[in-house]
């Protein structure tokens, strides 16, 4: 497939005003609100452009399979920082980057955004742009590479990549502590201030788990100061990968599933559901029926927001309303990049 | 325009902000008004109309309605440090000052942040976050001087952002107004704010999206222990081909520096850093944790850099000489500012491994421009200062200056890399964005910039250039043999 025959579906959308709905390898067709329009498939765009290790930095294009990308890495001894969840195996690098979804090493290593240095986009008229690049620093222009992780797909189409890639780490461990819910937060918070290796934490039902990266001699008195009870490696990379790709049995059944983001000291989510914990207190997994507005109340009182994640009924949208200037701002901002309105139109906000 | 009819205008826009502004807040006397004429690109100079002090938030937003409603530009300043010229005043505007806004207003150490003012120093928020045993990770060179407000602005990075980041991995939240006078929230302390990420659009858009008057940073832990290994290399190919060779080794620095013979030369007679004067290039590898994965690391960084060729190793033995070997580094620009009565500092990012032939590049332009060139160089994110050195009072100096950076700077396009890393484009490097971006590129810039600011006047002028004014500069890229917008007039 080439870029020139995602430009004309696109372009051609545009004049005939036909929505499309972007899609890659519909791992995350879940997420966000229902994607209407005509399938425009990316996954035939794929492959990796180049990579050079000592550079710090590959280039792929959107179709490229994510665990294939990972595999790439990992032969390298490298990996995307942000530990992505695929939430299946079909699972493309553009999505990855469209949705903006980042894994357990999040609160450590920083999100998708983070590590985006470039992007060449298709936008709604059909013009292919590049911004940013393939170098650590750049400030060249507004950092709109940057700006599209996390817009899913409704400014443009995210066709190629530039992610910063990282050493894996020489050696990890993971630690279980029996731990109540409020102690568990202070907890980690604490840890957080002091200069330990910590590269995940989960806490759910009494349990707190953490993970440590580094090298050995730097695991070795950070396990000292943590305490718990190691758990053996295959155990540990099992419990992480469940986590990160939610088969861990709190992601089971039918509930409504919110993602509530909050200031990591933020105390307990004053509402009825259970809860899974992660990035040391900033996200708040819970399993609830509770009423959106409630929901979405709680969160707002504690400076956060909370997002529908997975749930049969999404009426109540699943993104957090904006702020009257800020939805102004970003209704701005789709007409300068889609002025059509064809690019997913609805999946994130109605009128975007 | 300016001169004739600023003086009846000048009076009109300085008596609507003193409508709500004490005197002693708005300036318009030139010899008040003539230190603001420049920030650190001293080359480029402007008086401006009327500066304006605001010390509230709804003074800001004041002056912002009354410049909208009376269509004057407004050019926000910090401590006028930027080395771009994005503070350059617009003859018929506001110097909009944020410097009264240095208020430290939360440090959380449970949370790890702090919510500061604009005009807080950089360096001041590591120290009110230090009894907490936290520190604010980014640190430009200037970092006693430069505020918060201006790194946000440029997206600052320093000498440790290769492990810790820019500015942009390091602030959460920032609130302010649009051009309008609007408050926008953009960010928040809670991760993954919804929306789009217009955080990161504002950070380093060079203050012409939003006016910035409170920030929020995340703070670190302050590491445990750190040590710098210092390695001399007999030419700058072999000590770039030593950067590589660490990342390649799975390690990331806490900060990888480079220095050129001529650099450590000026800076040893300016602050003894104990620099090896023999050596073509030094290197400075820090590593940082706790003192036994230092020792470890720093084991691991002496055997690459011994195979990659260093002629010579020391490591610093106390914290004193470890930040006596950064005081050389930070202080590369002043020392070179006491060799040469000017300089010009570059600021283009390149991928590591073209090092070397851009070194040689520099090295041709020496030559063809009569101008020396000492090189300072972020190697670890592939970022370069090389500092032109000249003397504006003689003829033609600064000419030449301008045009050697031009060619370095496109040759830092060419290689695959930018040409400007952390300092900005502001109006210095405002014709190489034609070279670097193709016209529907910029016209995609300029219309973000409508989308927050439809009449043009935040920082008017800067980082994103018109197409008419590539077409004078006449290094439009082309694409396809065609050339866009073919009813623009061409010189």
């Amino acid at each position: 497939m080439s870029l020139e025959s995602l430009q004309n579906a696109i372009r051609d959308a545009a004049a005939s005003r036909a929505p499309l709905r972007l899609r890659g390898g519909g791992s995350k067709d879940f997420y966000g609100n229902e994607a209407r329009g005509t399938v425009l498939d990316t996954r035939a765009y794929a492959g990796i452009v180049s990579y050079e290790p000592t550079e710090l930095v590959v280039t792929a294009r959107c179709g490229t399979r994510l665990s294939e990308l990972e595999s790439v890495l990992e032969r390298e001894g490298q990996c995307l920082p942000f530990e992505p969840p695929h939430f299946g195996a079909e699972a493309t690098l553009g999505g990855c980057v469209a949705a903006g979804l980042s894994g357990p090493r999040r609160a450590s290593a920083g999100a998708v955004r983070d590590f985006v240095l470039g992007t060449k986009i298709v936008d709604g008229r059909g013009r292919v742009m590049s911004f940013g690049g393939q170098v650590m620093k750049n400030v060249a222009g507004y950092d709109i590479a940057r700006m599209l992780a996390g817009t899913l797909g409704t400014l443009a189409l995210i066709a190629e990549v530039s992610p910063k890639v990282l050493p894996r780490p020489a050696d990890e461990l993971s630690l279980k502590l029996e731990m109540p819910l409020e102690r568990a937060l202070e907890t980690m918070n604490r840890w957080a201030g002091r200069p330990l290796p910590i590269t995940a934490s989960a806490w759910h039902d009494g349990e707190l788990a953490v993970r440590l990266s580094g090298s050995e001699v730097a695991l070795r008195s950070a396990r000292e100061a943590i305490g718990g009870t190691a758990l053996d490696a295959p155990e540990a990379q099992a419990y992480w990968r469940a986590i990160r790709e939610h088969t861990h049995p709190f992601f089971a059944g039918s509930e409504p599933l919110w993602r509530i983001a909050v200031p990591s000291a933020a105390g307990r989510l004053r509402v009825e559901g259970k809860t899974l914990i992660e990035w040391g207190g900033g996200l708040r997994w819970l399993r609830s029926a509770a009423g959106a507005g409630a929901v979405r109340e709680v969160a707002r009182e504690l400076e956060g927001h909370a997002t529908l994640f997975r749930a049969a009924d999404k009426s109540a949208g699943a993104f957090m309303p904006l702020p009257a200037q800020l939805a102004r701002l970003h209704r701005e901002l789709k007409d300068v990049f889609d002025p059509a309105g064809i690019l997913n139109p609805g999946r994130m906000y109605r009128e975007l | 325009m300016g001169e004739v009819l600023s003086g009846s205008r000048q009076r009109e826009v300085a008596g609507a902000l003193r409508a709500f502004l004490p005197a002693r807040a708005v300036l318009y006397e030139e010899e008040d008004t003539r230190p603001y004429e420049c920030d650190g690109l001293t080359a480029y100079r402007r008086l401006p109309m009327v500066v304006a002090l605001p010390e509230t938030e709804e003074q800001v937003r004041r002056v912002l309605q009354t410049c909208a409603a009376m269509g004057v530009p407004v050019v926000p300043r910090g401590a006028g440090t930027g080395l771009s010229g994005g503070a350059l005043p617009s003859g018929d505007g506001i110097l909009l000052s944020m410097a009264k806004f240095m208020r430290i207003l939360r440090v959380d150490p449970l949370a790890r942040v702090a919510v500061v003012q604009p005009g807080v120093r950089n360096a001041a928020i590591s120290e009110a976050a230090a009894p907490y045993g936290l520190y604010y990770a980014p640190d430009p060179s200037s970092q006693i001087a430069c505020t918060i407000g201006g790194n946000v602005a440029e997206n600052s990075g320093g000498v440790h952002c290769l492990k810790y980041g820019l500015t942009v991995h390091n602030v959460l939240r920032l609130r302010g107004f649009t051009m309008a006078g609007e408050p926008v929230e953009l960010g928040a302390e809670a991760p993954d704010a919804p929306g789009y990420d217009l955080l990161a659009l504002a950070i380093g858009s060079e203050g012409m999206l939003i006016l910035v008057t409170e920030v929020t940073v995340k703070l670190l832990p302050q590491p445990q222990f750190a040590k710098v290994v210092m390695a001399s290399f007999d030419d700058v190919e072999t000590a770039g081909r030593a950067v590589a060779d660490v990342i390649a080794a799975g390690i990331i620095p806490a900060g990888l520096e480079m220095m050129d013979r001529a650099a450590t030369h000026a800076v040893e007679q300016f602050v003894g850093a104990g620099y090896d004067l023999e050596a073509a290039a030094i290197l400075l590898c820090e590593s940082d944790g706790t003192p036994q994965e230092v020792e470890d690391e720093i084991r691991r960084i002496r055997e690459v850099l011994q195979r990659a060729g260093a002629s010579r190793m020391s490591e610093s033995r106390s914290e004193a000489e470890r930040l006596r070997f950064w005081s050389g580094r930070k202080a590369a620009f002043p020392a070179v500012g006491r060799i040469s009565p000017d300089y010009y500092c570059m600021d283009g990012t390149i991928p590591r491994k073209r090092l070397g032939e851009v070194l040689n590049f520099i090295g041709q332009m020496e030559t063809k421009y009569r101008l020396r060139c000492p090189n300072v160089f972020h190697a670890g994110d592939g970022n370069l200062h090389p500092l032109i050195l000249f003397d504006a009072n003689r003829p033609d100096e600064l000419h030449r200056a301008e045009q050697f950076a031009a060619e370095v700077l496109e040759k830092c396009i060419e290689v695959g890399g930018t040409i400007t890393g952390e300092h900005g484009v502001g109006i210095e490097k405002i014709n190489q964005m034609c070279v670097q971006f193709r016209p529907e590129e910029l016209e995609l810039f300029l219309a973000v910039k409508r989308a927050f600011d439809p009449a043009g006047l935040l920082n008017p002028g800067k980082a994103v250039p018109t197409l008419a004014r590539c077409a004078e500069y006449g290094r439009m890229r082309v694409q396809r043999g065609k050339l866009p917008h073919p009813e623009l007039p061409r010189f």
